[in-house]
């Protein structure tokens, strides 16, 4: 049934028909509605999950960590500051190949303090072995709660797993949600089965041991092994999630009007949904544009990007974040792509939306407009920034 | 004659396993037990107990962090020397100045 909810609502929701055997959240305001409707449930007795309020999000992720090793199904919801502080464990649970699933709504990291939309705490999170997913819309962040949890879960993965919507731009604004009925959701996530669990007192186990030089590689190794194992994984759960539920979600990111494309956006997050208004406006001008919206961030899906890209002959990468002295993020994983690809498009890298900064569909006619004509291209350009 | 270059013809204690054969997450199955790993090697002070002056009145089993007072039929007999760091919290409170902390080395070497 077609329902009106924000997208912290509807990832709640989700959270609701997974329903984990703990959440350990810090209750701070706005940490994001996303536990308060989850606070709401446990209290109405909606679901039987431990809430665990804790005195700060490294204690979150911490209690995160002892109760999936405990043996539990485990989630969390987090933004911007709180991100950074759950960052120390969040390393921690990847390497101790927990699948906590956490709910990102993405707000910019301080300093200046700030609250609104940008990835840069989804980028501060890019390496520490977590996978991430990003979503376009409150239905996307839905659906993807759901398919996340079961990808995370997956014997082979193991990791935990982000899934990103853009703070306030789809976490406060209210939207047209279809979710599934409880019982078909729950029958997708399915049940969780531990491996080595704490509480499983008759057979003991060591978690979070030493490792020396002598076996620490060998260890980020097999992490790596569970990183490789997820694009397959991902889209199996894909399929899964269409023959359960009819939603198809097929790929890595979607292409939008991409395959007679010359000039190309790719992007992540709510800006899809302005892209895909700036592509029909120049296609219905007769301009041959197109999108590619990237939904699994990590891992990154290098060689399914390139095959996808192949044919275009302007690319611009749009990165919500700047990573300080460097190219943006993305644009650097979009780049190392081509690498060692014969043919390649000419790539821009844009900076925009830092800070919930606007960008409207207007600003990325333009950016397609004046890839057109642009010549080789070094360096940042910025999208609506005051010069 | 043997090899005794660097790396060569030597064979490790323990034989260490590629990444394919370890555990999920380093987990150790079955838990890591005080015998599987010496950590007495750390120590750089060494606690010597004089039994005639010992009262008996277990105050460095109490406070041991790591339960390196060995005791038998509810007396002191000894320090676990496998486990001990050497921390002289058992000699600072004793209160008949019955455990002497001396330096490691010499010919009295930890292992």
């Amino acid at each position: 049934m077609r329902k009106v909810m924000t997208g912290h609502k509807a990832v709640a929701e989700a959270m609701r028909q997974i329903e984990p055997n703990v959440m350990a959240v810090y209750p701070i305001t706005p940490q994001s509605e996303i536990a308060e409707y989850y606070a709401e449930y446990v209290h109405n007795g909606k679901v039987k999950t431990e809430l665990v309020p804790v005195e700060s999000e490294h204690s979150a992720m911490s209690a995160c960590v002892g109760a999936a090793a405990a043996g539990g199904r485990v989630m969390t919801a987090t933004a911007s500051q709180g991100l950074a502080l759950m960052v120390e464990i969040l390393y921690i649970a990847a390497s101790m190949r927990l699948p906590i699933g956490m709910a990102l709504a993405n707000r910019a990291l301080s300093g200046p303090i700030n609250i609104h939309c940008d990835h840069s705490d989804a980028y501060l999170a890019r390496d520490c072995g977590a996978i991430q997913v990003f979503a376009e819309s409150a239905q996307e962040a839905y659906d993807y709660t759901l398919l996340a949890q079961r990808l995370a879960e997956r014997d082979q993965v193991r990791l935990p797993a982000i899934v990103n919507l853009d703070g306030f731009t789809l976490t406060h604004s209210v939207q047209v949600v279809e979710p599934l009925d409880d019982e078909r959701a729950k029958k997708f996530v399915g049940e969780y089965t531990p491996v080595y669990p704490l509480l499983d007192v008759e057979n003991p186990s060591t978690w979070g041991p030493f490792a020396m030089p002598d076996y620490y590689f060998e260890l980020k190794r097999a992490q790596v092994a569970a990183m490789e194992a997820v694009p397959e994984a991902f889209l199996e759960v894909q399929k899964e999630y269409e023959q359960a539920t009819g939603r198809a979600y097929r790929g890595f990111f979607e292409g939008y009007r991409l395959e007679d494309a010359d000039r190309v956006l790719v992007v992540m997050g709510s800006t899809g949904g302005t892209a895909k208004v700036a592509v029909d406006e120049l296609r219905a001008a007769g301009e041959k544009v197109g999108l590619l919206k990237v939904w699994l961030y990590r891992p990154f899906p290098y060689a399914a990007i390139a095959d996808a890209l192949a044919h275009v002959k302007q690319v611009a990468v749009l990165d919500r974040a700047v990573s300080f002295g460097a190219y943006g993020a993305l644009y650097s994983d979009v780049a190392t792509a081509f690498m060692h690809r014969e043919r390649r498009p000419r790539l821009a890298n844009y900076i925009y939306g830092l800070g919930g900064r606007d960008t409207t569909p207007e600003h990325l006619t333009r950016v397609l407009s004046e890839m057109k004509d642009a010549g080789p291209d070094e360096g940042l350009r910025y999208i609506g920034l005051r010069e | 004659m043997a090899d005794t270059r660097p790396g060569k013809g030597y064979k490790l204690a323990v034989e260490l396993k590629s990444w394919k054969e370890l555990p999920i997450g380093g987990v150790v199955p079955g838990g890591a037990k005080p015998d599987m790993n010496k950590t007495g090697s750390w120590r750089s002070l060494r606690p010597i107990w004089n039994e005639e002056k010992c009262i008996q009145c277990l105050q460095c089993w109490m406070h041991c962090p790591d339960d390196s007072i060995e005791i038998k039929d509810q007396k002191m007999t000894g320090v676990d020397y496998d486990h001990c760091k050497g921390c002289g919290v058992c000699a600072g409170i004793c209160p008949v100045a019955a455990i002497d902390m001396v330096p490691e080395g010499g010919d009295k070497c930890a292992r």
